[in-house]
């Protein structure tokens, strides 16, 4: 039979290559916990962009400039207070014109020293729009970045530098700001803002697979999209040195699996618990569950672009909307309380003294659900009968709460259809629909800090034509009492003023505060020290290990 | 027909070679029924009737037809009135009891939202079997017409229709979702049934294409071209019969995945639209939850099991009614 | 032969051209992909431009694609927003793939003809039953929760195997992945085998065989099983394709990133280089796997024959 030994020779060759491809892979350890002394494994995310200080946006690649560099100031992981790192001292007498002076004896881990040239190259590169980094924007305030970036599609740099920068010596530099900003060095301590080495520019390429910092850790390899591994250096003389051997940060694609893999003891460190396994979380890991505040907000907008709310009862549906959410309830059944119920449009981890209020938002972001009712009918019902909810629904658990707010509004007005979830596929197409305003209803808006300022909570946000006013929401007055307290010396002065400008928000409500986002992470019983900074990234290089 | 072909089988057996191997005992109850095709019990003795209608006659008297029948029957009628057997609205939900168990009135107890899970079982079937139904039927017609087309005509009809399958191959279906179903505005399933048979068909075409190849060697098939029969009664009348098998299994089989098919595109957010309720809205979204409460997805996926049994079932039934080895 | 395999092997250009056509307009037509860039925060159109214009996004869409299928031939396949090439991408994700198909697929073959052998000849018997149960719970659960409720049961709870496999992908850790990623297709494979059995035990030539005397296992393997393959290897064809580029759920189960998890990521974030790219290898899979079945065919069937 002719057929079936040439069938039987296929089965065969299915083998061999089954047993060919075998021998491809494997061989090596399978990674996962344990190993080398004093290693933590760490769950990790693909970063979205190449890992330049300036073009990574998300806290994915944040983690490891975290670890891989530091900058003029660091934001201290439990008061969120900005300290001078780097810097010896940031001073200024008119808000405008800031004098750096640098701490001497700082190195890059390749042996480059960290002058001022390392911070004036690195931010001049960040700020040309021929490199097209994605946190350009940060260097606005400075003088001169209009020529350097011009704001208009098309246009050309005029410039290659920012003219504000003016080198004094290597260990001093100055910058002219565009206009008073009185709080600026305390941005300093975002990542766009760390130094670059030599290296950076010379060998753009090496550098990008490998990167080199000034940080307490070093790259010591680096597999894109599957693992980083960070060791501690040796070499480093700053005051914040790792207490552990080092970082193995490893990609998952779902943070199921990594949760599942720290029960399984093959991790140390998952800094982001699924929200489908938050109910289990305290049974599973006791006091290794970490539940703790971070500086995210979110929120739902409205298309102030659009007619329909727009109009003179428009406000006063959006308050009453924001009363017929029962934020407690939600958060505490689909969140299981690793979010806090809203009160006002900034975060806890600001503190009292740096503007967060409790209650500033007042009974319009109090479950109040005749009251809602009353207001909404009062204001001639709904526009059009039924308002939508429209968010992506790849990133998160953003159907879960969706659902829960529009079953909230239909149980407070009586009416099973007047809140509808509108999913849209991708992020990509969310955010593109959003910005070229295509919203007809609410829309879910988020908003995770930069710095820890009251100011990056509003002026972005709410500002006249700033870069996430999504709402397109503008008013005269909100604008002039920001305006005014980025221009007050005074700390106490400026965050009254801001919070002044809240209370204008109250009024209009073009978002309504929904819930603020705790950072979650859990971790084996194998580390110890472990906590979340305000940006909900965990404090690496305090991390020990028994 | 497994039961009574079980039953004739312990009754013949021992006649069997080889000590009541399985083989020799199915052999030995065809030879039973054998090539005098005798008389049937009730069978018009007349003229003889086709193959279609001999099937007809058979299925009518078969159990597994008719318990398959009512299940698809009862599946109709609580998707025309799900009000008959519940009562509550599903869209009602208060999340003050989310995901508590059982209790009395609320026999599933209730979802993450806090809706009743019984009643949204009950609303879930009319978009989940609308969705299974056609979306099923329409890609069996058009991959078994296409397919059966491409095996039977082979040479450029066969280049030209396979390769066509090809590239419909080719779409991620994801990909496809998002760039088909994100313009839909309307909640309605058709337009995801749309989708599921454009990029359905593929399939079925190569099983059925591949079932013609092999059905069109037979020497009956030879013969009825020799005889000079045309395409259409060769098609329909010695090969489609012959043909089928392969295709009805896996369309029973794909019924139920184009119901779970649906839940994935609503997780994708291009699915069915709120609010309308459907299995595969529900047991995506038990899914997650399944460490903390099973139920949530127990129920769904219970009523999607007995969707697909019955009609497995069903393709079992008609599949022995149209072998006429079984006859 | 020959001929109709070059026949076949020349039928690859349009489809090739066409599916890689469709996939970018379809691509294209999902939208601009560098709002999502900046996050939460509106791009600023300078720098959006300039992102437009190195990924020459700011050209119409038929010089792009020209564009692209150029740089095809030249080996360059473009750039991944996150600044890695896409062949860097294809290389480390096609080879973990093509293992887990080949494991789900030596799964498929394995239990799913074994099973479909057995219960097509104990038709109705408990066997039978217990088989059509556990293709019912295949269907009706999703691999979503049969995978993590394997993974977890298996891994964390009699902490045996790994939850997820690591970057290296030995072949041991791909066996639960593989078994996982092949539950539905072997529900497909076990009813397709089981019918064609039933069907052809009673067909003349293995009467023929019972008759001559022929041991029960040569009937079974040399004849029934032989002409009753035909359904099921078509199928296993056409699953391989299903099964590379759409293991996305099984590999973010299993944290494995393949082809799944990268054509999944492109089309999340609208990167026509990194989705026509993976799509255009896997077609070219695909055709290869097509024309093996037609080729299987022959050999499964002598009476069929290619000219």
């Amino acid at each position: 039979m002719r057929g079936s030994t040439r069938l039987k020779w296929a089965v065969c060759a299915t083998a061999v290559a089954l047993a060919a491809t075998a021998c491809g892979g494997g061989g090596s350890d399978s990674g996962g916990g344990g190993g080398a002394s004093g290693i933590v494994s760490a769950s990790w995310g693909d970063p979205q962009s190449p890992l330049e200080p300036a073009n990574t946006n998300e806290v994915q690649g944040g983690k490891v400039l975290d670890m891989l560099f530091r900058g003029l100031k660091k934001y201290n992981p439990k008061t969120g207070k900005a300290e001078n790192m780097v810097a010896a001292s940031i001073t200024t007498t008119d808000s405008q014109n800031f004098a750096i002076k640098l701490n001497p004896g700082w190195t890059f881990s390749d042996g480059d020293p960290v002058t001022s040239d390392s911070f004036i190259n690195a931010w001049n590169y960040g700020a040309l729009l021929k490199n097209a980094q994605k946190n350009a924007s940060f260097f606005r305030f400075i003088d001169g970045y209009d020529a350097v970036h011009p704001e208009k599609e098309g246009a050309a740099s005029t410039a290659q530098t920012l003219g504000g920068l003016k080198k004094v010596d290597d260990l001093n530099f100055t910058v002219k700001l565009g206009a008073k900003f009185s709080t600026w060095p305390d941005t300093l301590g975002y990542s766009a803002y760390d130094p670059l080495p030599k290296s950076f520019f010379s060998d753009h390429a090496a550098w990008l697979s490998k990167p080199i910092g000034n940080g307490p850790y070093t790259v010591d390899s680096y597999t894109k999209g599957q693992t980083m591994k960070m060791r501690k250096w040796a070499g480093y003389k700053g005051p914040d040195a790792a207490q552990n051997g080092g970082i193995d940060l490893r990609v998952y694609t779902d943070n199921n699996t990594a949760y599942t893999d720290l029960q399984a003891g093959n991790i140390d460190l998952v800094d982001d618990i699924p929200a489908s396994q938050l109910k289990n979380a305290k049974s599973d890991l006791g006091d290794r569950f970490i539940n703790q505040p971070a500086g995210i907000i979110q929120t739902v907008s409205f298309p102030l672009y659009d007619a329909k709310w727009s109009g003179p009862n428009a406000a006063k549906i959006r308050q009453g909307l924001s009363m017929a959410i029962n934020r407690a309830q939600i958060t505490e059944q689909i969140f299981q309380k690793t979010r806090e119920p809203a009160s006002d449009w900034t975060s806890p981890v600001l503190g009292e003294a740096g503007g967060f209020k409790a209650g500033l938002c007042g009974d319009a972001c109090t479950f109040n659900p005749t009251e809602a009712k009353k207001l909404i009918t009062e204001a001639g019902g709904l526009p059009g009968g039924q308002v939508t909810l429209t968010s992506n629904v790849d990133t998160g658990s953003h159907k879960d709460w969706s659902d829960a707010v529009c079953n909230s509004i239909n149980n407070a007005l009586g009416n099973d259809k007047a809140c509808v979830f509108n999913p849209i596929g991708t992020f990509a197409d969310f955010r593109s629909k959003v910005t070229s305003k295509q919203m007809t209803g609410m829309f879910r808006t988020g908003w995770q800090m930069d710095y820890p300022l009251i100011q990056n909570f509003l002026q972005p946000i709410y500002y006249t034509n700033a870069s996430s006013n999504d709402s397109h929401y503008t008013n005269a007055n909100f604008d002039k009492l920001i305006n005014e307290a980025n221009a007050e010396p005074d700390t106490a002065k400026a965050v009254a003023l801001f919070q002044d400008s809240e209370k204008q928000l109250a009024i209009d409500m073009p978002a309504i505060p929904l819930w603020y986002q705790n950072g979650t992470g859990g971790y084996s019983t194998k580390i110890s020290n472990v906590t979340l900074n305000q940006f909900s990234v965990p404090v690496y290089n305090e991390i020990k290990v028994s | 027909m497994p039961e009574e072909y079980d039953r004739s089988n312990e009754s013949v057996a021992p006649t069997g070679m080889g000590g009541g191997m399985d083989l020799a005992a199915s052999e030995a109850q065809t030879l039973d029924h054998g090539p005098g095709h005798g008389p049937q019990p009730g069978g018009p003795t007349g003229k003889p009737r086709s193959l279609w209608s001999d099937a007809w006659h058979d299925l009518r008297r078969n159990p597994i037809f008719i318990i398959s029948a009512l299940l698809i029957l009862f599946l109709i009628v609580i998707s025309l009135w799900p009000s008959l057997i519940a009562s509550g609205n599903p869209l009602q939900c208060d999340l003050s009891k989310s995901q508590q168990g059982s209790q009395p009135g609320h026999p599933f107890g209730y979802d993450n939202q806090g809706c009743d899970v019984y009643t949204r079982t009950v609303y879930g079937a009319r978009a989940s079997v609308t969705v299974g139904v056609c979306a099923t039927a329409g890609v069996a017609l058009l991959g078994g017409i296409l397919g059966g087309l491409a095996g039977y005509f082979g040479g450029a009809w066969d280049a030209v229709l396979s390769r066509i399958s090809d590239i419909f191959f080719a779409i991620p279906i994801i990909l496809g979702g998002l760039v088909f179903l994100s313009v839909v505005t309307n909640s309605t399933v058709w337009p995801v049934i749309g989708f599921m048979v454009l990029l359905g068909w593929p399939q079925i075409a190569r099983i059925a294409r591949g079932s013609v190849i092999t059905a069109k060697q037979n020497d009956y098939v030879q013969a009825a071209k020799a005889l000079g029969a045309n395409h259409t009664r060769i098609l329909l009348r010695h090969i489609a019969p012959n043909a089928v098998a392969p295709v009805i299994v896996v369309a029973t089989i794909a019924l139920g995945t184009y119901i779970a098919l649906e839940a994935t595109l609503s997780w994708l957010g291009v699915g069915l639209k709120p609010p309308t309720v459907s299995w595969g809205i529900d047991i995506s979204a038990a899914s997650t939850q399944i460490r903390n409460a099973p139920h949530m997805l127990l129920w769904p996926a219970g009523a999607l099991s007995i969707t697909v049994l019955a009609f497995i079932m069903l393709g079992d039934a008609v599949r022995d009614a149209l072998d006429p080895k079984l006859r | 032969m020959g001929r109709y395999v070059i026949r076949r092997l020349l039928q690859m250009i349009p489809v090739f051209i066409g599916a890689t056509f469709l996939i970018f307009v379809m691509v294209y037509a999902l939208g601009d992909p560098v709002a999502a860039f900046f996050g939460d925060r509106a791009p600023d159109p300078a720098t959006a431009a300039q992102i437009r214009h190195q990924y020459g996004l700011d050209k119409p869409l038929w010089h792009q694609y020209l564009d692209y299928m150029g740089n095809i031939f030249t080996g360059d396949f473009g750039t991944a927003f996150n600044g890695q090439p896409v062949t860097e991408l294809m290389k480390s994700a096609f080879p973990v793939t093509l293992r887990l198909t080949l494991v789900a697929i030596f799964f498929e073959i394995v239990i799913g003809i074994t099973f479909g052998v057995i219960t097509g000849m104990r038709r109705g018997r408990p066997i039978d039953t217990s088989v059509l149960l556990m293709t019912l719970v295949v269907i009706s659960i999703p691999v979503f929760v049969l995978g993590y409720v394997l993974q977890y049961v298996i891994a964390v709870q009699w902490g045996i195997g790994e939850p997820s496999v690591s970057p290296e992908a030995p072949l041991n850790e791909l066996i639960l992945p593989g078994i996982v990623l092949a539950l539905v297709s072997l529900a497909y494979v076990t009813r397709l085998t089981r019918t064609s059995i039933a069907e052809n035990t009673r067909a003349d030539y293995v009467r023929t065989a019972v008759a001559k005397g022929l041991p029960r296992r040569r009937v079974i393997l040399r004849h029934l099983l032989r002409n009753s393959l035909i359904p099921v290897i078509t199928f296993i064809g056409t699953d391989i394709g299903g099964l590379m580029g759409g293991a996305i759920v099984t590999e973010r189960i299993f944290n494995i990133q393949g082809v799944g998890y990268q054509l999944y990521q492109g089309i999340l974030r609208h990167n026509s280089a990194t989705v026509v790219g993976f799509v255009t290898i896997l077609v070219i899979v695909f055709l290869l796997a097509n024309l093996l079945v037609d080729l299987l065919y022959a050999v499964l069937d002598p009476r069929i024959r290619y000219a």
